[in-house]
């Protein structure tokens, strides 16, 4: 019935001065400020450092850093680190697939983030163990859908831990999205996303809403967008960007990672009107800082509904929130009589989704 | 509701004027009466609805909502309006919204008391964007960058007839506009402006830069501290207006009552005796009385305030602004003379040999109310704007110091989220940081990312929305002065503050001690 906020030990003690209620017990997952470590196995859960052995939830730069020895992770996540990384290797691990590391079992399951994502459910000593990863639960065509996996602790994300987010309808953004299009058909519209997830997700969402017109990408989508083709996630007709001339783009749709859109490449495109697919656009001032005309409330983690539902549905005996904001999702905890406690891990707070 | 909510959204995403002043200008020729009115009001600012305060909607909010949850969220989207319409349930599918009027009308006929629980069933009837529209309509101050004169430009725009037009007669009319629409869409005649005291664009300056210019040509005043005002007066009536041509003469009735001059000055406000040389607070408490509906006699007691008067635009029904600033200046002369004293001064001209001289009055002066110098071509007209060439300000030299970031804060607005306002300090001899100021400008954005991203990494301890940062961080700061202040712990208190730069490379003990700041007293 405590809401404890506590630092994870490992982070700069001398810089800390955050008060500890009570110690929490050894347990045999002990969170770091650089990952979560599952002792008994000695092996590590998205290390932000290589480690030697280390379990891999979903692909995005955060979670799976390239370095580490010995990699487990769905077939489709190794697939994306060896695309950016290079030289990747590890053991596949299918949804419903686990294994055995000295006494916990270790399994895979969908966590409908991205494609490949998974929770990571590990068994031990009687007690079942839920790391979320990122996760969301809304339908995605291009990944699986999120299961809910029962568990005695469930140590769960929070990007999008305040009651302010609630993500409307995909159907209505992208609604949204063809009307000022079809307003604008001068010009064109130039949607900032996540080139790993968001971006397919876009795509394959205007292609369920009936818009079968080429779309046009940055060359730094390329690759990830042939890999989910390849994974059988149908994308239609894509074309590079860039070299085309600025009438040829005129009246269509263009998808780039937001670090391209205020830079000298955003001056190919005809008029171009700016949008961008972000969970954060929910708040007008966050828009507007990135000088987004057309915000889109699109999002790949769990909203405050999809968070708080959740661990309804859990009800773990005890929920550890790692990064974004855990106060918030803390407190939350304690009004519904749940024993939470916060963990601070590093590089993830909160602007993870920019 | 919706149209409106929808024009509200794309004025906060736009950035372009004329672009804004278009989607107004649509909206206006697309509405019917009397939403437009109504909307327009809510623009130019001239629409107050009694019944609904801002306390009350946070109080509406902490009453359905976990307070704590509550402040958290208000902490991190940075406006209360907007974090209750996002955090309000969304129930709306089958529920008919309502318009504009429908809105008006019952609030303005229900009472304090019963207010909170007529916009809670409204809000049951809107999606998220219409619940922010109602309230930020519902509590006055839009926040979308529009001024009163923007809004009569748009409407200008949708109608075509011009915006002088509609300044003339505006002040004759009241919300919802009726007669002014009807005039725009050419089925009525223009509305008598009758004995009407209106607004006219300001004159404005460009900054020197390096540069210098001939005394001969120019006449030099002191650009002083306050607030820039236009007084217009009919005889019948006198109105006081902002830079922006917002309406302020609810916030300073004791000018516009001692006013006895019948035409249209250019001065700037401000407060009288010590208490402008004195504490910061006595401009920061001018500058809230801006926004007043109206004001205590006790404010008006505390800061006495008087305008001194930099031009004249009519003198009586004469229009002056053709005319060359030494015929003006001579008129305003003896137009400022038949004045209350109390209440208005003439802006004196500095008399300097050269520019050189001009240029040392300048750097010695310290006076906290003067902000630097006004350069103004003796044989310019008075125009709209900023012409090249007529007016220069020419600012003074800011002091600076190396202060400690002590505290942040997530900023509102453009900048919520971001810790972008920081509490710093200066040593004492003990070798404690005491605060001497906070500042939330002078940053570039990428500085302001790297600001942010420290805060975060060097947090040692956490005050609700308070970060106390490790004492490591120097910051350059730049003040126009620095006076006594039994606000502060260390006795002294800037006269606005900003950033100028980060010195990373500088270690916190090497940083400025209270007592080199205390010398800079001037």
């Amino acid at each position: 019935m405590v809401y404890i906020a506590l630092a994870a030990p490992h982070i700069k003690p001398q810089k800390r001065n955050v008060i500890i209620a009570r110690t929490v017990a050894q347990h045999w997952i002990e969170p770091h400020a650089h990952g979560i470590y599952v002792k008994p196995a000695d092996m590590w859960i998205d290390p932000s450092r290589p480690a030697e052995r280390a379990l891999v939830t979903h692909g995005h730069a955060d979670h799976a850093r390239s370095g580490h020895g010995t990699v487990w992770a769905t077939p489709e996540t190794l697939a994306i680190m060896a695309l950016r990384y290079g030289t990747e290797t590890g053991t596949p691990m299918r949804y419903g697939d686990g294994f055995e590391a000295n006494g916990v079992k270790i399994s895979f399951h969908p966590a409908g983030h991205v494609l490949g994502s998974a929770q990571i459910l590990l068994e031990h000593a009687g007690e079942r163990v839920v790391v979320t990863g990122d996760y969301k639960r809304r339908f995605d065509p291009t990944c699986a859908p999120f299961e809910p996996v029962p568990c005695d602790v469930l140590i769960t994300e929070a990007t999008f831990g305040l009651p302010v987010f609630t993500h409307p309808p995909i159907e209505d953004e992208i609604a949204k999205l063809l009307a000022a299009r079809e307003a604008n058909g001068d010009g064109c519209i130039l949607i900032g996303a996540y080139a790993l997830g968001k971006a397919q997700r876009v795509i394959a969402e205007l292609r369920r809403a009936g818009y079968d017109a080429p779309i046009y990408i940055h060359g730094a989508m390329q690759k990830m967008c042939d890999l989910y083709m390849a994974h059988d996630v149908p994308l239609g007709e894509l074309i590079l960007a860039t070299g085309l001339a600025k009438a040829e783009m005129k009246g269509g749709i263009v998808i780039a990672p937001p670090s391209a859109m205020n830079d000298r490449w955003a001056q190919r495109l005809p008029d171009p009107i700016t949008a961008m697919a972000s969970g954060w656009m929910r708040v007008r001032q966050r828009a507007r800082q990135r000088n987004v005309e057309l915000p889109l409330v699109i999002s790949d983690h769990a909203d405050w509904n999809e968070l708080t539902d959740t661990l309804l549905e859990l009800r773990p005996s005890e929920t550890w929130i790692t990064h974004g904001r855990t106060d918030a999702l803390g407190r939350w905890c304690e009004l519904h009589q749940l024993k939470a406690r916060a963990l601070d891990l590093v590089g993830r707070e909160e602007e993870d989704e920019s | 509701m919706q149209a409106f909510a929808a024009l509200i959204d794309g004025l906060i995403y736009t950035r372009s004027r004329d672009h804004k002043v278009r989607l107004i200008a649509e909206y206006l020729r697309d509405t019917p009466d009397p939403d437009r009115g109504w909307a327009l009001a809510a623009l130019a600012g001239t629409l107050s609805i009694a019944t609904v305060k801002s306390a009350a909607i946070r109080a509406m909010a902490e009453e359905r909502f976990d307070p704590m949850l509550f402040r958290m969220s208000r902490d991190y989207v940075g406006d209360t309006a907007e974090t209750v319409a996002l955090m309000w349930p969304d129930i709306a599918a089958e529920a008919v919204a309502p318009t504009v009027s429908e809105v008006i009308d019952l609030l303005n006929n229900t009472s304090r008391a019963r207010a909170p629980n007529l916009l809670a069933e409204l809000m049951d009837r809107l999606d998220a964007n219409g619940r922010y529209a109602l309230l930020k309509l519902a509590t006055g101050g839009m926040r979308v960058g529009i001024s009163a004169r923007l809004a009569k430009t748009a409407f200008g725009q949708a109608f075509g007839v011009s915006v002088d037009d509609v300044e003339e007669v505006w002040h004759a009319l009241r919300p919802p506009y009726a007669e002014l629409f009807a005039w725009g869409e050419g089925k009525s005649e223009r509305p008598d402006p009758a004995d009407s005291a209106f607004f006219r664009p300001f004159m404005l300056a460009h900054p020197l830069e390096d540069g210098s210019v001939n005394l001969e040509d120019f006449a030099a005043e002191w650009k002083w501290d306050g607030i820039r005002i236009q007084i217009a007066s009919t005889g019948g009536e006198t109105r006081l207006f902002s830079r922006g041509g917002d309406e302020v003469t609810a916030a300073f009735p004791e000018i516009a009552a001692a006013f006895n001059g019948i035409g249209v000055v250019d001065g700037e406000l401000l407060v009288r005796g010590d208490v402008q040389g004195g504490e910061a607070a006595s401009f920061n408490a001018l500058q809230q009385r801006l926004g007043r509906k109206n004001v205590t006699a006790a404010m008006q007691a505390e800061y006495p305030v008087f305008v001194r008067l930099y031009d004249i635009l009519f003198d009586g029904a004469e229009d002056m602004r053709s005319q060359p600033w030494t015929v003006r200046r001579e008129r305003l002369e003896l137009f400022a003379a038949r004045l209350d004293p109390v209440r208005f001064d003439l802006s004196a001209i500095i008399e300097a040999r050269d520019f050189d001289h001009l240029a040392e009055m300048r750097a010695a002066a310290r006076a906290a109310a003067i902000e630097g110098v006004m350069l103004k071509r003796r044989d310019a007209p008075y125009l709209a704007g900023r012409k090249v060439g007529l007016w220069y300000k020419w600012k003074r030299e800011p002091l600076v110091a190396d202060c400690v970031m002590m505290y942040a804060q997530r900023g509102s607005g453009k900048r919520s989220s971001f810790y972008s306002d920081y509490t710093f300090g200066c040593w004492t001899p003990d070798g404690v940081l005491l605060p001497v100021g906070k500042a939330y400008s002078g940053f570039s954005d990428a500085e302001l990312k790297w600001l942010d991203r420290f805060v975060r990494d060097n947090t040692v301890a956490r005050f609700g929305p308070v970060r106390e940062v490790e004492k490591s961080l120097v910051l350059e700061v730049a003040f126009d002065a620095v006076h006594e202040s039994k606000r502060h712990k260390s006795g002294i208190a800037m006269r606005f503050p900003r950033i100028s730069r980060l010195r990373r490379d500088k270690p916190a003990d090497e940083a400025d001690s209270i007592a080199n700041l205390r010398a800079m007293i001037g």
